[in-house]
């Protein structure tokens, strides 16, 4: 009897190994929600700047957003910018929290996994930013951006928990959808960095977490 | 009909820590010697050894390669380790399913 619980515990541990050494488990549910409020609030910011028929696309704004100044754009960037930045430093601080609760290293296999399969998707989608930003269309970049994103959960979720694949799905779809109403764009985008991220950040801490933290 | 079941056991994998070595090189392409001490918590001297004999058996192939100065030795499973793996888990399970 006290043989065979030994080899069940055995074999619980093979499959936790088999887990932990393929797929980073120690990504937080927090990192999503503060990723979601920083995104709003960067939202927020380019909706006082311009409101919403600055980012109209051609047939609609062609008028408003020939007049998008240099400046215009350069403010555009560096909210961007400042909201990539400090997402990721947020999302790095609560998933180096939660490594360091599991007992785990943080930069492993499978940790560098993750961010190879995301990196291509990702700068891909940045260049491509860019340069729609750079012809002005913005509204078109909004979009791209979050079909981008998807992309590269959807490739990253091999590597880590199976929920972020469903993330994944819901912001391709929301992009491409918003390519059809894109006087909508600045609100998708809210909509798929800031309350996507959050719901699931939620979803994910009171999933996995709750009894841990 | 037990004793036909274990025939089929390979002695290769009798200890924890090779079944526990072959599982994880079944989900990852391959891993480095810093990895699996990190994953298992096994000594140097310990996993070097578990990790020789599963590569004299022909299961493991290793790669050895630097990065800058560091040497950095990687482990992968060869194909005949997957298939002798795939065999003793069957026999495992042949075994289970017999008791």
């Amino acid at each position: 009897m006290h043989e065979s619980r030994e080899h069940l515990q055995t074999l619980t541990e093979i499959r936790s190994l088999m887990e932990r050494s393929s797929k980073f488990l120690s990504l937080s549910g927090l990192s999503g929600v503060s990723a979601g409020v920083v995104a709003l609030a960067g939202a927020f910011v380019v909706y006082t700047r311009f409101r919403w028929q600055t980012l109209l696309p051609a047939p609609y704004g062609d008028r408003i957003t020939s007049q998008l100044h240099g400046s215009d754009r350069t403010f555009l960037i560096l909210v961007a910018v400042a909201v990539l930045a400090l997402a990721l430093l947020f999302g790095v601080y609560f998933t180096i929290r939660k490594a360091h609760r599991q007992g785990l290293s943080v930069w492993n296999n499978s940790s560098r996994q993750l961010v190879r399969s995301m990196a291509i998707p990702l700068l891909t989608g940045g260049i491509f930013c860019l340069a729609l930003l750079s012809y002005n269309l913005i509204w078109l970049a909004l979009p791209s951006t979050l079909i981008f994103y998807g992309l590269a959960l959807v490739s990253g979720s091999k590597h880590t928990l199976r929920d972020v694949e469903s993330l994944g799905y819901c912001e391709i779809g929301l992009g491409l959808l918003t390519l059809c109403w894109p006087s909508y764009s600045l609100l998708a985008w809210a909509t798929g960095f800031g309350l996507l991220h959050i719901i699931y950040g939620l979803a994910m801490y009171f999933k996995y977490e709750r009894n841990t933290a | 009909m037990n004793q036909q079941l274990l025939a089929n056991f390979n002695k290769a994998f009798e200890s924890k820590a090779r079944l526990s070595i072959m599982s994880v090189l079944m989900v990852n392409d391959s891993l480095s010697f810093n990895a699996f001490k990190e994953l298992l918590g096994l000594t140097d001297g310990n996993l070097a050894t578990h990790l020789r004999a599963l590569e004299e058996a022909g299961f493991v192939s290793v790669q050895k390669q630097f990065i800058g100065r560091k040497p950095n030795t990687t482990y992968s499973a060869t194909d005949t380790g997957r298939q002798a793996f795939t065999e003793h888990l069957n026999a495992l399970e042949a075994f289970i399913r017999g008791i």
